[in-house]
């Protein structure tokens, strides 16, 4: 870097939510074409203060923040997104920002599309320009290109797999021409390993082309394997900015929390003999856009934790999703030898099932509503729980004591950050909103719990907490679990049994022990080699029987 | 200190403002000879007079359904009771809790059916509800002169059928509520018990509701439909129960708008009932997806209060008649303010 100034440099950054202090005089410099890696737990305060450096309405809206932002040596002040973008700045939220109903395509290139003038241009100007679309689509396939990903340029957001979404977003990022820094949140959460290994790769890319990067993720060895600096954030204080060389994973997890700590998920578990079947499944096929489900079968064990595997888009979200009711399921499920009618959710939450959704802003939260109400509401509607009768049992009331009381319970249990139960689910960061989601579910004390991509989005030490906490669930309550996760380390760590989907069909079940390397076949398909992806597999080769 | 700041930010500047302009008025008065307890007085009735219409918009509201510009069905509604009830020469309580009973079988057929209708059009709840309501009240104007009323104080005289404009309620239920329990104090001032009694019931048996199990799973309904249902929810019956609800609570606004009135409005008179309910809870502080009673209270006696005591003042001031037309604009002022400052919604 020397001789030439700092891209970018934060001094100061103190920030605010009526009171609550959540960053405290945070300065860093970044460099052209370096990485910077910026890690620290759930809620230290990291995507505040990107929203912050990009002009995000949010900050404004709460009270401002005091502190400079200079970029090549110039004070700025972005009153909003678009003066940031202006000013060269990207930007990948932790959440998606695409539009459903476009396509890739359109999203990519939006609000700079291609225009061609048309002859009502003299009369009433830039807006009666027709859309170019065979040069937009040039420019998105180009951009698709330079991630190095498969992507469909005419498919429709609302119809694409998580995955697919995120490289459209980062895609959208790095077609403009002008970005000069990047800032990325999260971008890895909702990857598998061998996707977000290509975007590493083309993130390296970028960074050699000149362009400054800032790099969020609790995936530590992403982040040790990438960043040329790392910036570690604890309680909203900048506690170590060190360059990236000689740092081990053990290092920055250790600094994160302020103490030492393993880091990885504990030893696996010896093989528990368990017999009695609790849950099966068979001919199951699931109608849910990206991830459908063809024929699937299988069962479970009482006291079991049964993992489900496999690429994005192959169709293991679409598991949970169909037996919970939340999208059109055909086939027969059995829980303790009844059957349980498809396409109901408040049937398979009576029967004593329950569900932590993958998407945790879409159907898993009320953002409007505290904490409270998010956590006891689906005991409220399926059990009657947290109701008092009044006017001699005429009717019942919400009790609101008893539901503080639960929230509370669960606040401590899994160390969910927040200043009180009244506080509203949007307020927390997204580890811990994922937390609440999990209370919810345990709230329901459910002989099946589902989870899916349980510790998406949360820190080393929480995601250890969530993994003991579930197993303490299936130790002690006897909780039956069925995760599915894009996580092949975390399944292995706590499953019975793993099974791996492919195609909407299970290609196979395995103990956690098998080498990494089967994993692999099955999920590369059988006659595939394990390092490609089955989107490139599935192009080259013909499927198999 | 900053307890003091969040409180004023929670109350919300736009109602502090309105507030402090209401105060001016009341001290103006006096000073410009209106009588300030008669003033009150006013000011008192017309809220007893308005608050149920407006507290009819807050079930659909909570269950996602927004701003029910619809709510004419539900004064519809009220009008079949009413008019039946006069039919029937029910008198005194009899009459009006009559009027009440009679229009709850059509508020839940047309509830019933207008929901259905928004259920349908997830998204343009609030355009499609402002047609079906002002499409309904047309309709209506047909009923009303076919209808076999037969009752000579409500059908037109040379005729012998159909139903006049406006009927007078004066010795069936006139002034039922405003006179039970009235305080007298002096001249001019009356305090409408009775009245006022009766909007805190609803207000009160509305909160109790929305405490309860189905309150609490329309407002989530409201506040994400996808989150009720993965928890059970069937989010387009609570919906639906929210939509007869409000036509529910319209008819009996417009009931006890009538008793206090003295006169039942047919034909058209409907339509521009509804826009003031709705500028008076925006008013109030509701957005177009949360509202609470307290958004009801505020803003209906911030709007009526305004509405009231701006002609009186003004006209006293220039020493001339023109209160319809300054009562007009204030009110048409504060419904295009109210428009443009709904919805701050979280996605
Ligand atoms: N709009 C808001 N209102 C009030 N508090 C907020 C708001 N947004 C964030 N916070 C608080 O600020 C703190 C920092 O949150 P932030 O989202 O920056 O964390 P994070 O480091 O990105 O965490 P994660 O890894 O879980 O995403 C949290 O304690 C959170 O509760
Ligand atoms: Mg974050």
């Amino acid at each position: 870097m020397g001789q030439t100034g700092p891209l970018l440099s934060l001094k100061n950054i103190s920030k605010d939510f009526y009171g609550n202090v959540v960053l405290q005089n945070v300065g860093f410099d970044l460099h052209e074409g370096e990485i910077l890696g910026l890690v620290g737990e759930n809620g230290a305060g990291k995507t505040t203060l990107m929203s912050i450096l990009f002009g995000m309405p949010v900050i404004a809206e709460t009270g401002g923040f005091t502190g400079t932002i200079e970029l090549n040596g110039q004070e700025m002040h972005f009153a909003s997104p678009f003066d940031a973008l202006d000013a060269g700045l990207g930007m990948v939220h932790q959440e998606f920002s695409l539009i459903p109903g476009f396509t890739t395509t359109e999203n990519i290139v939006l609000n700079r599309e291609s225009m061609k003038p048309s002859i009502l241009n003299d009369a009433f100007g830039d807006r009666m320009s027709t859309l170019d679309r065979p040069e937009m689509k040039t420019r998105a396939v180009g951009a698709i290109k330079k991630l190095g990903v498969k992507l469909d340029p005419d498919m429709l957001v609302s119809e694409m797999p998580v995955g697919h979404k995120q490289f459209t977003e980062i895609a959208r990022e790095i077609s403009r021409k002008n970005t000069k820094i990047l800032i990325l949140d999260e971008p890895t959460a909702v990857l598998t390993e061998s996707e977000a290994l290509i975007l590493l790769d083309s993130l390296k890319k970028l960074a050699r082309e000149g362009v400054g990067i800032i790099f969020i993720s609790h995936r530590l060895r992403e982040v040790a394997q990438i960043a040329d600096q790392i910036v570690v954030l604890r309680d909203g204080v900048a506690v170590k900015n060190v360059p990236a060389a000689g740092v081990t994973i053990k290092d920055i997890a250790s600094w994160m929390v302020g103490r030492s700590i393993s880091g990885e998920a504990g030893p696996r578990e010896e093989s528990r003999a368990l017999e009695e079947e609790i849950f099966s499944v068979e001919h199951l096929w699931v109608d849910m856009p990206g991830e459908s489900v063809r024929d699937v079968g299988f069962s479970v064990n009482k006291g079991e934790i049964f993992g489900i595997g496999g690429l994005a888009g192959q169709g293991k979200l679409g598991i949970p999703n169909g037996i919970m009711g939340l999208y059109p399921a055909g086939g027969t499920v059995h829980l303790e030898g009844k059957e349980i009618s498809l396409n109901n959710p408040a049937a398979a939450l009576k029967a004593g099932m329950s569900f932590v959704s993958e998407d945790r802003r879409g159907v898993g939260l009320l953002l409007d509503e505290s904490l409270e109400w998010n956590i006891a509401f689906t005991a409220i509607q399926i059990h009657g729980q947290y109701l008092k009768p009044v006017l001699g049992g005429l009717f019942t009331q919400r009790d609101s004591k008893a539901m503080e009381g639960l929230c509370k319970e669960y606040i401590q249990l899994l160390d969910i950050k927040c200043t009180g139960t009244k506080q509203k689910a949007k307020e927390l960061s997204g580890g811990n909103q994922q937390k609440i989601c999990l209370a919810k579910a345990f709230a329901m004390k459910p002989n099946v719990l589902f989870v899916s991509e349980p510790t998406r989005g949360i820190d080393v030490g929480a995601k250890k907490l969530v993994i003991d906490t579930l197993k303490k669930y299936n130790r002690e309550y006897g909780t039956t679990i069925i995760m599915i996760s894009s996580e092949l380390e975390e399944l292995r760590s706590i499953c019975d049994r793993i099974a791996i989907i492919d195609e909407g069909k299970i290609a196979g079940i395995l103990p956690p022990s098998a080498d990494v390397a089967e994993f692999g076949i099955l999920m590369a398909g059988a006659t595939d080699s394990p390092s490609k992806t089955k989107r490139q597999s599935a192009a080259e080769e013909a499927p198999r029987a | 200190m900053r307890d003091i700041k969040t409180s004023i930010q929670d109350f919300g500047w736009p109602r502090i403002i309105i507030f402090i302009f209401l105060i001016v008025l009341f001290i103006l008065a006096p000073i410009v000879g209106v009588r300030l307890d008669a003033s009150i007085s006013d000011v008192l009735n017309r809220f007893g007079q308005y608050a149920i219409l407006v507290l009819a918009l807050v079930p659909m509201i909570q269950s996602g359904c927004g701003l029910n510009f619809g709510l004419a069905l539900g004064i519809v509604a009220g009008l079949l009771g009413s008019t039946l009830s006069l039919q029937f020469e029910w008198r005194g309580f009899m009459g009006f809790f009559g009027a009440i009973a009679l229009s709850l079988p059509f508020s839940i057929i047309f509830g019933y059916i207008y929901g259905k209708l928004l259920n349908k059009v997830k998204g343009e709840e609030m355009t499609i509800g402002m047609y079906v309501g002002l499409s309904f009240v047309m309709i209506m104007c047909i009923m009303w002169l076919v209808l076999p009323y037969s009752n000579p104080q409500m059908v037109w005289g040379f005729a012998g059928k159909g139903l006049r404009t406006t009927i007078s309620t004066e010795g069936y239920w006139f002034k039922i509520l405003n006179n039970f329990l009235a305080v007298k104090i002096g001249q001019f001032f009356v305090f409408p018990t009775g009245l006022l009694l009766f909007v805190a019931i609803c207000c009160y048996l509305v909160w109790l509701f929305m405490r309860s199990r189905t309150g609490t799973a329309m407002t989530a309904v409201g506040s994400n439909p996808d989150f009720a249902r993965a928890s059970g929810v069937n989010a387009d019956k609570m919906r639906t129960i929210s939509v007869i609800m409000s036509t529910f609570l319209g008819a009996v606004g417009i009931i006890v708008y009538e008793q206090s009135f003295g006169f039942i409005q047919l034909y058209t008179a409907p339509n521009p009932m509804v826009f003031p309910a709705i500028a008076a809870i925006l008013i109030g502080g509701a957005s177009v997806n949360k509202a609470s009673m307290v958004n009801v209270v505020i803003g209906t006696f911030l709007f009526q209060g305004l509405l009231t005591m701006t002609p009186s003042v003004i006209n006293s001031i220039l020493q001339t008649d023109m209160s319809e037309v300054i009562r007009m604009i204030v009110s048409n002022g504060i419904i295009l303010y109210a428009l443009t400052r709904k919805a701050k919604v979280t996605k």
